[in-house]
């Protein structure tokens, strides 16, 4: 049996690992996106962009523990980041498409949490402008994309067709996240349908959670392309037990 | 530079301007461009240069740019795989500077007259070249500090002295460089150092990394000055301040004592103080091995450059739909608000 005070510090420690990971996980993604650019400003954005991420992801891992004993001594059934941030990137437009929908959540769960006095406050008063960014600049692409050409119509299209089912699980509630999931949920689908609105594109009409999809990373059931990811991610680090880098 | 803006110095066939005449401005013009690189002055974008000057100043800074770029790849090899979260925040920050390095590059060669499309238009066809050292692979991690310490610190050598080229847009965009570069090369260092000191198999990585990086970055100062074709010049134009083998000497006297430091040896037998010159003396270089890279045939050269023009390749339905979407809305200077 936990103690009331160590039943809060769990909840706490479970709340900053699925903050922490989605973070680490999107920014790893982004962070593979590294010289292959469609253009070289794009290099610089989508570093920084990946770069403010992987500082929210240790500042939360942090509060958990060791940063590096939880990114890579950790196994996939152990993460508890949302499918989304781990979807592969796809084409630019995939990558888009899932900066959009997560940046526009992260931004309204910072701002919720910013206004709060509650444990992640500090950290979201920084992350919060950083996240503004990252939303202006997944915004820009979508209006560039979606009402550029008719290829690039037809690939934002597809890709936010392709990772609306995975937008779900961003309002689960997660125990320790003292928000109103509802009230953001509603916030991020005008926030989201303004901006495909303006990029003429349309609202996915798709269920926004597949049959496993619901609550399932946060639970630590993940897509089959995140093990390869950590895979790769981990390799170096458990091949030197316990060295220093 | 205090001097005459460039006018026309093409025959026209204006009625009443012979070709001496133009001859003449022509040569006042040299005048005035000589007396200005004599006086150390800067020359700046509108200035009278020679066409020769202009286009060594295209060649070396969109090579530089090039490099700059093409560099980003072995060293984004590692950023999935990097051990410590602090090390690939620092190896992200790295790469997304150099990608900032080639920005400010092109701009400068933008100066003169060329386009960064029709730079890398020239870097993709293989017209235009990059520094040799990209074409070797980052095998381990202990590579990523190797490069930084000795790549890094080749590069800094040889650039430093750039912050005082007669091109006063190169020579601003190398100040910002250079201070990037010492903040990388010291980074490079540490992160060697801590493989050094840290277990067996780390310190094994590292001296093997540093074994395999030591002679291409003393090939990075370029051919022995008995055979560089471009020094003389640009020398005499203060574009370069010291010859290949000044710097290259400069820079294993400044890395041998930093070996030291880090508990690391170099590859060379020959390597060792000469009291007399008070330099510290080296074995031959393999140039052969050099001109061989440099036609092609280095280990990674097909790869970097099919990465690179896949990229671009890849990356033109997104250039050209952000071309398309600026077009569509240029009157309103907002997304998203047709014009009505």
């Amino acid at each position: 049996m936990s103690t009331p005070d160590t039943r809060e510090a769990a909840v706490i420690t479970g709340a900053a690992l699925a903050l922490g990971d989605d973070a680490l996980v999107l920014s790893h993604r982004l962070g593979e996106w590294a010289g292959s650019a469609p253009v070289l400003e794009e290099e610089v954005a989508l570093a920084n962009i990946a770069l403010d991420l992987l500082g929210q992801a240790r500042v939360l891992l942090s509060q958990v523990g060791d940063e590096d004993e939880l990114a890579y001594l950790r196994e996939e059934r152990s993460f508890r980041n949302v499918q989304l941030v781990e979807q592969p990137n796809g084409d630019f437009a995939h990558t888009i498409a899932r900066q959009l929908y997560f940046s526009t959540y992260q931004r309204l769960l910072y701002g919720q949490l910013a206004s709060g006095d509650g444990p992640f406050a500090g950290l979201a008063a920084k992350a919060v402008k950083e996240v503004a960014y990252h939303q202006d600049h997944a915004e820009q692409w979508t209006l560039r994309l979606g009402d550029g050409t008719t290829e690039s119509h037809e690939r934002m299209r597809r890709a936010c067709d392709a990772l609306w089912k995975y937008t779900g699980e961003l309002f689960q509630p997660v125990e320790g996240l003292d928000v109103d999931h509802a009230a953001m949920e509603s916030a991020w689908l005008a926030s989201v349908t303004d901006v495909l609105g303006r990029a003429t594109l349309t609202v996915p009409e798709g269920p926004r959670t597949g049959a496993w999809a619901a609550g399932a990373g946060r639970q630590g059931l993940h897509t089959e392309s995140f093990g390869r990811m950590i895979a790769e991610m981990q390799h170096l680090h458990r091949s030197h037990p316990g060295a220093a880098w | 530079m205090t001097a005459v803006t460039a006018g026309t110095t093409e025959t026209t066939g204006v009625p009443g301007v012979s070709d001496a005449a133009v001859a003449a401005e022509q040569a006042a013009y040299e005048a005035v461009f000589d007396a200005a690189v004599a006086a150390d002055e800067r020359i700046e974008p509108r200035d009278w240069m020679p066409e020769a000057y202009r286009a060594s100043l295209v060649r070396q800074i969109a090579q530089h740019a090039h490099s700059e770029i093409i560099g980003m790849q072995p060293e984004a090899n590692w950023i999935t795989r990097a051990p410590s979260l602090r090390r690939k925040a620092i190896l992200m920050a790295k790469v997304q500077d150099e990608a900032g390095h080639g920005l400010y590059l092109y701009s400068a060669a933008e100066t003169l007259g060329t386009s960064r499309d029709e730079l890398l238009d020239k870097l993709h066809s293989g017209r235009q070249k990059y520094s040799s050292i990209f074409n070797y692979p980052t095998l381990t991690w202990a590579d990523v500090g190797a490069i930084g310490w000795l790549v890094d610190g080749a590069a800094i050598t040889n650039q430093v002295p750039l912050c005082r080229c007669s091109y006063g847009p190169y020579a601003r965009a190398m100040v910002r460089v250079c201070k990037e570069e010492s903040f990388h090369q010291r980074q490079g260092y540490e992160a060697l150092l801590a493989l050094s000191r840290g277990t067996e198999a780390q310190h094994a990585m590292a001296q093997d990394a540093v074994d395999r990086w030591w002679w291409p970055s003393l090939m990075m100062f370029g051919p022995p000055d008995d055979e560089s074709t471009h020094t003389a010049q640009a020398m005499a134009w203060k574009i370069k301040r010291h010859s290949n083998d000044e710097l290259r000497q400069r820079f294993v006297d400044i890395a041998v004592p930093q070996a030291e430091a880090l508990g690391l040896t170099l590859p060379d037998p020959d390597l060792r103080w000469n009291e007399e010159r008070g330099h510290y003396d080296f074995g031959p270089i393999d140039w052969a091995e050099f001109w061989d890279v440099l036609k092609g045939n280095g280990p990674c050269n097909d790869q970097r450059l099919s990465t690179r023009r896949q990229a671009h390749e890849d990356g033109a339905w997104v250039r050209e739909a952000a071309a398309a979407h600026a077009e569509k809305h240029k009157h309103t200077g907002k997304h998203g608000e047709a014009q009505a």
